[in-house]
C-alpha cells in the first residue's frame, strides 16, 4: 500500500518534470521571460478563452507567446505588443479593455448599480422619516402607556 | 404598481440570460471586417514552386478557407465545400500548421473544392489573420476587403442564412 503512494508520488512529480519542460520552449532569457509572464498575465488566450495567455497550454498559445517572444526580442515595447495582438485579435484578448465608447457600460456599470442602490436606500428612509406624526408617539402618550402598565402589574 | 417592479426587474433579468443561452462565447468579434486583407506570400500546396497572395484573387470576392488536415470538423466541413465549389464561388485554402504534410494526400483522397491551396507551415499567416482554430472562413470582396469571417464549419444552412447573402449583396 505504502510502496504504492510512493510510486504514484514519483509518478506525478515525473508529470510534473514532463510538463514544465514542455510549457516553456526556448525560455533561455530569464529577463525577457518574466517580461512575457508579466504581459502575458493580463492577456486573454483566444482558445481556452478563461485562461490567460500566460498559462494556456493550448498550441495557439504557445504559438503567440512564441510570437510576443520574437516581438520583445525585436525591441518592441509592451503597448506594440499589445497593440499588435489587438490588431489581429480585438480587444476580446485584453482582460483589461480599453476605456472607450463600447466599454463605458463594462466599466461604469459597477458604479451605476452602486448609484441606483444607494438612490433607492436614501429614498426608502426618507419615506420612512416622513410618516404621518399621528403614528408617533408623543410624551401624553407615553405618560399613559406608563400609567396603564402601572396599573396592570399591580 | 410598486409591489411589481422587483417582479419586473426580475424579469428583465430572466429576458437577459435567457438571451444569452444562445450566444456562443467562441464567436469572438473579427477586427478585420471592413479592413484590407492581411497580405502574405506562401507555396502553393498543388503547385511545388509557386506561390499565392491574396492580391492574386483580386477581381470578384473570394472565400478563404482555413483548414487542416488533421481538423476532423474540417473533414465534414470538406464535403459542403466541394458542393460550394461547384457553384462556382471560388474557394480559396489556407492550409494550417499541416505539420505532418498531409494536405496532398487527403485532398487526392476526399477530392479538391479548393482554387488553391496556400501553405501556412508555422501558423504565422493564420496569427496574421487572427485565426483561432480551424476551420474558419473568411469572405474577401473585390477590392480585397474582408467582409465576414465565419468561426467553425460552413453547412447549408449556415451557407444560406450567412453566406450566401452576403455574397449576392457584394457581386451586384
Amino acid at each position: 500500500m505504502r510502496r504504492g503512494a510512493w510510486f504514484l508520488l514519483g509518478l506525478a512529480l515525473l508529470a510534473m518534470e514532463a510538463v514544465a519542460g514542455e510549457a516553456r520552449p526556448n525560455a533561455d532569457d530569464p529577463v525577457l521571460e518574466a517580461r512575457l509572464m508579466g504581459l502575458a498575465a493580463d492577456l486573454r488566450c483566444v482558445v481556452c478563452q478563461n485562461e490567460s495567455l500566460a498559462e494556456s497550454r493550448a498550441p495557439l498559445a504557445q504559438d503567440l507567446r512564441e510570437e510576443v517572444r520574437d516581438l520583445m526580442r525585436q525591441g518592441k515595447t509592451d503597448a506594440e505588443v499589445v497593440e499588435y495582438l489587438t490588431l489581429r485579435y480585438g480587444d476580446f484578448v485584453l482582460y483589461r479593455p480599453p476605456f472607450k465608447p463600447e466599454t463605458y457600460l463594462l466599466w461604469l456599470g459597477p458604479a451605476l448599480f452602486l448609484v441606483i442602490g444607494g438612490l433607492a436606500w436614501v429614498i426608502a428612509t426618507r419615506r420612512r422619516r416622513a410618516l404621518p406624526a399621528t403614528d408617533r408617539l408623543d410624551a401624553e402618550d407615553l405618560r399613559k402607556a406608563a400609567e396603564l402598565l402601572r396599573g396592570e402589574s399591580k | 404598481m410598486k409591489r411589481w417592479l422587483p417582479f419586473a426587474a426580475f424579469c428583465v433579468l430572466l429576458v437577459f440570460l435567457y438571451v444569452g443561452l444562445f450566444r456562443d462565447p467562441r464567436e469572438v468579434p473579427s477586427p478585420f471586417i471592413g479592413r484590407p486583407a492581411p497580405a502574405f506570400v506562401l507555396p502553393v500546396v498543388e503547385r511545388p514552386g509557386a506561390t499565392f497572395s491574396p492580391e492574386q484573387a483580386r477581381g470578384r470576392s473570394w472565400l478563404l478557407n482555413v483548414w487542416a488536415p488533421w481538423c476532423t470538423t474540417c473533414q465534414k466541413e470538406h464535403l459542403f465545400l466541394m458542393q460550394v465549389a461547384a457553384t462556382g464561388v471560388p474557394v480559396y485554402g489556407l492550409n494550417w500548421k499541416d505539420q505532418d504534410r498531409e494536405a496532398t494526400a487527403m485532398l487526392a483522397r476526399m477530392g479538391n473544392p479548393y482554387v488553391l491551396n496556400a501553405d501556412d507551415r508555422d501558423g504565422r499567416v493564420g496569427i496574421d489573420w487572427g485565426v483561432t482554430g480551424v476551420p474558419e472562413t473568411f469572405v474577401i470582396d473585390a477590392e480585397g476587403i474582408i467582409r465576414m469571417k465565419h468561426s467553425g464549419p460552413i453547412n447549408e444552412r449556415i451557407w444560406k442564412r450567412k453566406f450566401l447573402p452576403l455574397l449576392q449583396a457584394i457581386d451586384s
